[in-house]
């Protein structure tokens, strides 16, 4: 806060030092300095527990995904069978696999393409729900109906059956399925934008009623301006929201496809695909799921809190 | 291609440095809604002019019309619902109902522009207001990011709004209501139109600011010669800075006269009606006037007179015949120029 003050003060400090006697107004500007609803938002979350805890949690998980080899120094490709199932100890924290495989080393190497991919998921069905729900919003009529028409048959399609044909079409030259993330990541996209196209259609629509708006219309807005510059910033807090939540939910998509036997597979490293591998020996012992499946309920965990307290630092009404 | 180009361009040139016309001419506008519950005749045949450096108030109760007529010359009507199956807007003589929309949205802001009732909801509450005001000069004029914020502030100045140098990154929730109509009205002013409409400026604000706002709406109309229309249903204000009052019922002008004669001699029983309903010091402990009734539903409009269920004067042939808008004279059928009154019986009423 303080420093805040400061650097907005510094640029005109020189004229103010010059005509100090005659700035009595100076503290008052201080006291109200301006804030954006952001600006507002951020320090509201900063007091938040919530909000603390799912980021400390999600920075930790981001930096393990940028740079693995800072929290795990085995390599994660490198199974010995003669160490197959061993117990968590000293030297293997997580224990070995049935291959065995280092699973806190392929835990962290994980992250990365788990993390990857619903970052990258997540933030291209919002560009893809953002664009569509703000034009058939702000356009409404024709447009609108049939744009939400497409979105109804979209989220007509079951989930999984859609996800499988997709990734089935994912082949190389020699029709073997590739297992790389560009599969998830295009059927994640392609099946994940409904709902929040949804919300962005109808606070498009309602911010559009607004008087600002008509005002800056009547001023002589372009549509372009009217939609992008006006509508769009009071009408995409419910979006970051949702897009924040559903992030949790693409990660967890992922592991389900990947545990299916669809999505990633070695030699690639996810959550989905440890989870998927763990399970035939599962009866004689539980570490080689325990630690990924915690992995993922963690992350998704923290993404669903994260969104929950922007939810509410960005909702005006929760003030 | 050149003959084409030559034929569009030259009248328009010419149009508009030797146009002599008025400033804004509506002529027959009709407006409706199509609702459920059918169509309601929001505007039924509005006639009125506006010159250069003239103040026209438009005067009536809600539901009159008044402001469907000023939306309808902003072309910011929501049609659908909205319609217009007659009428025409001529600014400066050209048709705006007709012109092609991105033509009508070079006028809008640059020749004509709009000063809305509520000022907080009608600023964008995620900008900045020096981002806003700028937003007309990069916008129209294609102004740079910095040019256009010093322009901002040389606007603020000009609507006297205190410490401006130091206000321009504020947002709209950090002003007061006065600051925000001011600010409103810097916006419609920023390109200097020809022509502003101002639809209940001071309705939001309280009595002592409603003063201010309207002073200096005044003397900037003055300064820029800007002809006003000024929309509002409060007599008080219109009685300082407007030149002519047109008055509106049901979508219709019921009457029209210079400000002060129609306090003076109203030639209507509607504006008789609103006139003796202000409270006044001097009929202190008697009972207020008010006209009786409702005003109609726009679906239902009565036949005749839209006035007649609720005018004390109303006789049979109120019922049926619709009273066009008569040239108003004196007794002895001297010209009262300017005078109009939509009444059968405008002589009993202006006369006595």
């Amino acid at each position: 806060m303080r420093d805040a003050t400061k650097t907005s003060v510094a640029p005109g400090s020189a004229d103010e030092a010059t005509a100090e006697p005659a700035a009595p107004a100076a503290p008052v500007r201080d006291a109200a300095k301006p804030r954006s609803l952001l600006q507002d938002a951020v320090r509201d979350l900063v007091r938040k527990p919530l909000f603390l805890v799912s980021s400390g949690i999600i920075l930790v998980l981001v930096v393990m995904a940028a740079f693995p080899t800072l929290f795990a120094s085995a390599d994660p490709q490198l199974c010995e069978l003669g160490r197959s199932l061993q117990k968590p100890s000293a030297d293997a924290w997580f224990g070995y696999d049935a291959r065995g495989c280092d699973v806190y080393a392929r835990t962290i190497h994980g992250a990365r393409t788990s993390i990857t991919v619903g970052v990258l998921a997540t933030l291209g069905s919002a560009v893809i729900a953002l664009l569509l729900g703000l034009i058939s919003g702000f356009y409404g009529r024709w447009i609108d109906a049939v744009i939400s028409r497409g979105i109804d048959i979209v989220m007509g399609i079951p989930f999984l059956v859609g996800a499988i044909v997709i990734l089935n079409s994912f082949r190389d030259e020699d029709g073997f399925r590739i297992g790389g993330i560009w599969g998830v990541l295009t059927a994640l996209t392609v099946l994940g934008w409904m709902s929040m196209a949804r919300i962005m259609r109808s606070t498009a629509m309602q911010t559009k009623q607004s008087d600002y708006v008509t005002a800056a219309r009547s001023l002589g807005a372009s549509t372009g301006r009217l939609m992008f510059r006006h509508v769009l910033p009071n009408a995409l807090t419910p979006l970051i929201v949702l897009a924040t939540i559903s992030l949790g939910v693409i990660i967890s998509a992922e592991a389900t496809l990947s545990f299916l036997g669809v999505g990633i597979q070695e030699p690639t490293i996810s959550w989905g695909v440890m989870i998927n591998q763990s399970l035939g020996r599962i009866r004689e012992s539980l570490h080689p799921l325990l630690f990924p499946a915690g992995f993922v309920s963690i992350t998704v965990l923290a993404f669903i809190m994260l969104g929950d307290a922007v939810r509410d630092a960005l909702d005006p009404k929760l003030r | 291609m050149t003959t084409m180009e030559k034929t569009a361009n030259v009248p328009a040139p010419r149009s508009d440095e030797d146009y002599q016309g008025p400033l804004l001419e509506v002529r027959d506008l009709h407006v409706e809604f199509h609702t459920r519950e059918g169509v309601a005749k929001a505007v039924n045949g509005v006639n009125y002019t506006v010159d250069a450096g003239e103040t026209l108030a438009v005067l009536g109760e809600s539901g009159s019309g008044k402001s469907v007529t000023a939306q309808a010359i902003m072309g910011i009507l929501d049609m659908p619902p909205g319609r217009i199956p007659q009428g025409e807007i001529l600014f400066r003589g050209q048709d705006m109902l007709t012109m092609p929309e991105n033509e009508r949205r070079k006028i809008r802001g640059r020749k004509v522009a709009m000063i809305f009732q509520d000022a907080l909801s009608s600023l964008n509450p995620v900008l900045t207001v020096g981002y806003q005001l700028g937003e007309m000069f990069r916008a129209h004029l294609g102004m740079s990011k910095k040019d256009a914020k010093l322009k901002a502030i040389e606007l603020m100045d000009r609507v006297r709004i205190p410490a401006a140098k130091e206000r321009v990154n504020d947002y709209p929730h950090q002003f007061s209501g006065g600051m925000r109509q001011r600010i409103m009205i810097a916006m419609a002013l920023a390109l200097e139109p020809d022509l502003i409409i101002a639809d209940e400026p001071t309705t939001a604000l309280d009595v002592t600011v409603q003063a201010q706002v309207m002073d200096l709406l005044a003397e900037l109309q003055r300064e820029y010669n800007m002809g006003l229309i000024l929309i509002t249903h409060d007599l008080g204000v219109v009685a300082d800075v407007a030149d002519k009052i047109a008055v509106m019922y049901a979508g219709r002008i019921v009457e029209t006269a210079p400000v002060h004669e129609l306090y003076s001699r109203p030639s209507h029983p509607y504006t008789r009606g609103l006139l003796d309903s202000i409270p006044r010091l001097d009929q202190k402990g008697q009972e207020l006037y008010a006209i009786k009734g409702l005003p109609p539903n726009l679906t239902r409009i009565p036949a005749g007179c839209a006035f007649n269920p609720r005018c004390p004067k109303a006789q049979d042939i109120c019922a049926t015949d619709i009273p066009l808008l008569h040239p108003v004279t004196e007794r002895d059928g001297t010209d009262l120029p300017g005078r109009g009154s939509a009444c059968h019986f405008w002589k009993e009423t202006i006369h006595g």
